[in-house]
């Protein structure tokens, strides 16, 4: 039976691993293969990269780095980050991560979801999508969110996107629920549980997680497939094998 | 001892190569046939569909040289399903050295597809490549298509009904998810397949 992952998600900037509350006001957390390593040696099912300045600055990630944790850890990690071609996926994936999550530049560009399916397939491609409700009540993709002097707010409804980037191609899809991130309340359970109803390649919730019952929820009542989480872990409030133990008696399948 | 890893294309060449790294090998990335040839063992590895897997081989010329090898051969992912004898993925006619099929996963309400995630393992059969497999032991799959149980079949994993995880016939072998991404567990097997 697959199990449900637990993802640390380690924001990227500069070189070194960072994390914000509500995506602004970053502080530095620690150095990425470093980290990298405490994770997989606690239990992290899969590691992503965000490199966060990317996509506004217009530059592509660095990839030294991305060659030194493929180097050292040997758990899967996605790297997502101003990856704008098939050729900077390409050098991406040859730099050794396991997958690619793009996200405003597939905003800008979706056919970029169908050429990184075709030349790599569906299961290298991830689609990142950064969403919060308005005050009508729809979920709305958000654009450019590293920096928030430059993010946009989009017409395009989040639902929408995540049907269309699945038949583009996607091969997952990780939903950052803006609302909730940073502020460590629990994951936005109705977002994700409608998500979910139109989401038919492995889901990943992202923002909110503060306790063990935030991640026990999002797998039972949203039935996500992994669970995305930075600073409850960076800061050593949750404990990965202790959280997965958690997990496992409350009947989540997990891997110990 | 000479490892190679057949340079067929795959994204997780880089990977699987640092694996070995860890385990103290040094594997050659080759595509040339006398290599493949001289080597103790190859490593099949692959990313990607089974049809321009095959035509890679093709262009390379590989395809009878790696019909003839002798010594132990692991196909890893894609690697594995290009060992078998036909994959539905683009109605694709494999290297035929494992009498299997390859199928698709039957995508339903519940059972997304691809598979991409921790699967637990299953012995089917002792078999030195699985030495020191536990119970509880965990991988790491990402795929679409999977080999059906059979006489070939060494461990299987369950998604939607269970599928061969770990498969060999004669020196050929198999391994469906990525042991260069499953910690020490992908370790362990990597390990096992080094000592065939």
């Amino acid at each position: 039976m697959l199990s449900r992952r637990i993802i640390p998600c380690l924001d990227v900037r500069e070189g070194k691993v960072v994390k914000g509350v509500r995506f602004r006001d970053h502080v530095v957390m620690g150095e990425i293969v470093d980290l990298a390593l405490r994770y997989r040696d606690e239990g992290a099912d899969e590691l992503v990269f965000y490199d966060i300045t990317a996509s506004p600055e217009g530059r592509s990630v660095d990839r030294a780095w991305m060659e030194r944790v493929a180097r050292a850890i040997d758990i899967p990690f996605c790297v997502a980050g101003g990856i704008r071609s098939v050729e900077e996926a390409r050098a991406v994936l040859h730099a050794g991560a396991d997958k690619v999550s793009v996200n405003s530049p597939a905003l800008e560009r979706p056919g970029l979801i169908d050429e990184l399916a075709a030349a790599f397939g569906v299961q290298c491609v991830v689609v990142g999508i950064d969403s919060l409700r308005d005050a009508d009540g729809e979920w709305r993709v958000r654009q450019y969110t590293g920096d928030p002097g430059k993010t946009q707010a989009l017409a395009r409804r989040t639902l929408d996107w995540i049907d269309e980037a699945q038949r583009r191609g996607a091969g997952e899809i990780v939903l950052n629920c803006m609302g909730s991130d940073g502020v460590r309340r629990g994951y936005d359970l109705e977002q994700l549980s409608v998500a979910r109803a139109v989401c038919h390649v492995p889901l990943v919730a992202s923002g909110g997680a503060g306790a063990p019952e935030h991640f026990r929820d999002a797998f039972v009542q949203a039935d996500v497939d992994g669970a995305l989480a930075a600073s409850v872990f960076h800061a050593g409030a949750i404990a990965i094998p202790a959280l997965k133990r958690y997990l496992r008696g409350q009947g989540v399948t997990v891997r110990l | 001892m000479a490892v190679v890893l057949v340079d067929a294309g795959g994204t997780n060449i880089g990977s699987v190569r640092y694996a070995l790294q860890r385990l103290g090998v040094d594997a050659e990335l080759t595509a040339d046939a006398e290599a493949i040839r001289a080597a103790d063992k190859v490593i099949l590895p692959g990313v990607g569909a089974a049809g321009p897997g095959m035509a890679r081989l093709r262009e390379l010329g590989l395809v009878d040289v790696v019909r003839g090898l002798a010594q132990p051969v692991l196909g890893v992912c894609l690697g594995m399903q290009l060992l078998c004898a036909h994959s539905e993925e683009g109605d694709t006619a494999c290297l035929g050295l494992i009498d299997a099929p390859v199928r698709r996963f039957q995508e339903s309400a519940t059972l997304r597809v691809p598979q991409m995630g921790w699967n637990r393992l299953a012995q089917a059969r002792p078999h030195p490549l699985l030495s020191g497999l536990g119970e509880d032991d965990w991988a790491y799959f990402v795929h679409s298509y999977a080999v059906p149980v059979g006489p070939w079949t060494l461990a299987t994993a369950d998604y939607g009904g269970p599928f061969s995880a770990v498969a060999a016939q004669g020196n050929f072998h198999g391994m469906q998810f990525h042991p260069e991404r499953s910690a020490a567990v992908g370790a362990k097997l990597l390990g096992n397949f080094l000592r065939l």
